[in-house]
């Protein structure tokens, strides 16, 4: 009695931000609930007439085709590859680029470069692809331009696929560098300024203050990102790399959303690819606690 | 200070200023070569003779892009999708992170998760597809606007800026002189919420402008395609453009303006985001920096 008490009042105290919350929460329940309740088609053979609960169950079928087919090892080598590659050049650099501007001993020029580096941010990712097609083509490309300006003969970029990665890569790079480097930026002002006092009198350098207090003090900011990162492994962004693909770099450029998007909605084999899904979804799971449980290990540092 | 700390101080700034300017010049050479190129006499751009500023001048790429149909289409698509879509996105984000910032929520923790839940876990672009279609929501003027309607990140973000930037005190005192959570929102929280609101329509109206994927899976009808299907077309499968013929005047000019074109369009298509980047780049910044705080 008390406790229904309780609460009806809580419900009647709180009954408009209820309201408030209205339109976000239908909008969850529909968009990400609604689907999330769908992945059983995973385990069944979807049929668009009796829909999420009444197709027939068929257990493990769809992975076990999916893991004997023959696109099953490309396709995660082709995600893991582009990911790793992804981790080991565009994780570190922002954190460099932030360490620099910290720096800086102007803050005008600081300012500028900062606004400067942000802007390729605001470009979306088809004209970027647009960018890098132009860029790269093999007669009227500015890149080019420049190879047979130092005596080199033009490369077709997008036609081949071992350039298929480093494009992906740089791109990424030039995009979005300045965008993450915010964050480490905001860390690098919070580490408190009397330990710079303090290691200033004790005769440091500025470079041993950025080795012993700056990257320290931004440590943390860093697993955390790393460890975000990890998560994210095997859902690499879906736009850039099928805008990017073409039959020739489609060997390497396939990856498991592309191949999704094509096999289940352009092919209409729905229960197939979300087993891929789900699939794909535990790996990313199962990485994402291993590498957390190993950083509160080892750093002492975690998302939970 | 001695002469030799005095000389490692300068030659640290000068490689530290040496890596900042060579970072910011990276960052703006292709913005530069493209505006130059759009602008750049053809014949020029297509034998490699712009490499920084303009070479000649010429604006046919320009007059070129606004006679053809599909891109003004797609442009008006983009910028109804882009202001009616933020609109609807924002107000939604600001009460749901208003009823979250109340610590006297009944229920706070739960709904927290409820919403924290989604930001981990997805069916996935099939299930959600087939269950946008089940709703009618395929194809229609408003999908766009509907998909996406809040990002929980965002939610957050407005949460903590409430309930750290807003004194509690003040709707306390707002409450005992009998004002209702509606009108506390209205006409307290609101007015004083004016950093998140910019941040939030920029955060919104970049994903709008910007978003391709939604439009790609959601809609078939040519007609309320947004200005990125068209870009992809044309910028990365190498389409035509769709231009009356008194735009250009022979096919050879037609092949040979095919570059500039695309030069041109990429600005047009970009210059809306880099116009009020400018001016508004703090409020990101900010944006950021709240969000790194409760991450």
């Amino acid at each position: 009695m008390q406790k229904q008490n309780k609460f009806l009042r809580g419900i009647r105290h709180s009954w408009q931000l209820y309201v408030l919350l209205i339109p976000a929460l239908a909008y969850l329940l529909i968009f990400h609930y609604a689907p999330l309740y769908g992945i059983q088609i995973a385990f069944r053979d979807y049929n668009p007439g009796l829909g999420f609960t009444k197709s027939p169950f068929v257990g493990l079928k769809h992975f076990a085709y999916f893991m004997r087919s023959p696109q099953f090892v490309t396709l995660i080598r082709n995600t893991i590859i582009l990911n790793v590659l992804r981790l080991a050049f565009c994780f570190p650099i922002p954190i460099f680029l932030a360490l620099a501007l910290n720096e800086a001993s102007n803050a005008r020029f600081q300012k500028l470069v900062q606004n400067l580096t942000y802007a390729p941010h605001f470009i979306s990712t088809v004209v970027l692809c647009g960018m890098i097609v132009s860029f790269t083509s093999p007669t009227t490309g500015i890149i080019n331009t420049f190879i047979q300006a130092f005596g080199g003969k033009p490369i077709d970029f997008m036609g081949q696929e071992g350039w298929f990665r480093p494009i992906y890569i740089l791109s990424d790079m030039w995009k979005d560098t300045g965008w993450s480097s915010i964050i480490y930026l905001a860390a690098l002002a919070g580490i408190d300024p009397s330990l710079h006092e303090a290691a200033q009198i004790d005769g440091a350098s500025r470079f041993q203050r950025i080795l012993y207090i700056n990257i320290p003090g931004i440590a943390s900011t860093i697993i955390i990102l790393l460890i975000m990162e990890f998560g994210k492994m095997m859902s690499l962004g879906f736009e850039k790399v099928y805008l990017l693909q073409n039959s020739l770099n489609l060997p390497v450029s396939e990856v498991i959303s592309t191949y999704v998007y094509k096999t289940g909605l352009l092919g209409a084999k729905f229960s197939y690819t979300t087993a891929i899904d789900v699939f794909n979804s535990v790996i990313n799971c199962t990485l994402l606690l291993i590498v957390n449980k190993i950083s509160s290990k080892v750093s002492e540092t975690s998302l939970f | 200070m001695n002469k030799k700390v005095y000389r490692s101080e300068k030659l640290f700034n000068g490689i530290v200023n040496v890596i900042l300017g060579i970072c910011g010049l990276l960052a703006l050479y292709p913005l530069i070569f493209v505006v130059s190129a759009s602008i750049s006499d053809p014949t020029a751009v297509n034998s490699g003779k712009v490499v920084l500023w303009p070479v000649g001048f010429n604006i046919k790429g320009y007059k070129a892009i606004l006679k053809s149909k599909w891109i003004t289409t797609g442009y008006r698509n983009s910028l109804f999708y882009t202001v009616a879509g933020t609109a609807i996105n924002v107000s939604a984000t600001l009460m749901a992170g208003y009823a979250l910032s109340r610590k006297d929520l009944y229920g706070r923790k739960l709904i927290t998760l409820f919403m924290m839940f989604t930001m981990w876990f997805s069916g996935g672009i099939i299930t959600t597809y087939l269950v946008v279609n089940k709703i009618g929501l395929y194809n229609k003027w408003y999908t766009l606007i509907v998909m996406g309607l809040i990002s929980v990140y965002n939610v957050i973000i407005t949460r903590s800026f409430m309930s750290g930037s807003i004194p509690l005190e003040l709707q306390e005192a707002a409450r005992i002189d009998g004002c209702s959570d509606f009108q506390i929102f209205g006409r307290l929280i609101l007015p004083l919420s004016k950093p998140v609101i910019a941040i939030l329509c920029l955060y919104y109206g970049l994903g709008h402008w910007n978003s391709y994927f939604n439009a790609l899976i959601y809609l078939k009808d040519k007609n309320l395609q947004p200005l990125q299907i068209f870009l992809r077309e044309i910028l990365v499968q190498n389409e035509a453009v769709n231009m009356s013929s008194d735009a250009l005047d022979t096919m050879i000019e037609r092949a040979m303006m095919a570059q500039t074109m695309k030069y041109s369009l990429i600005v047009v298509a970009s210059l809306p985001m880099l116009i009020i980047y400018p001016f508004l780049q703090k409020f990101f910044v900010k944006g950021v920096m709240i969000g790194s705080v409760k991450g």
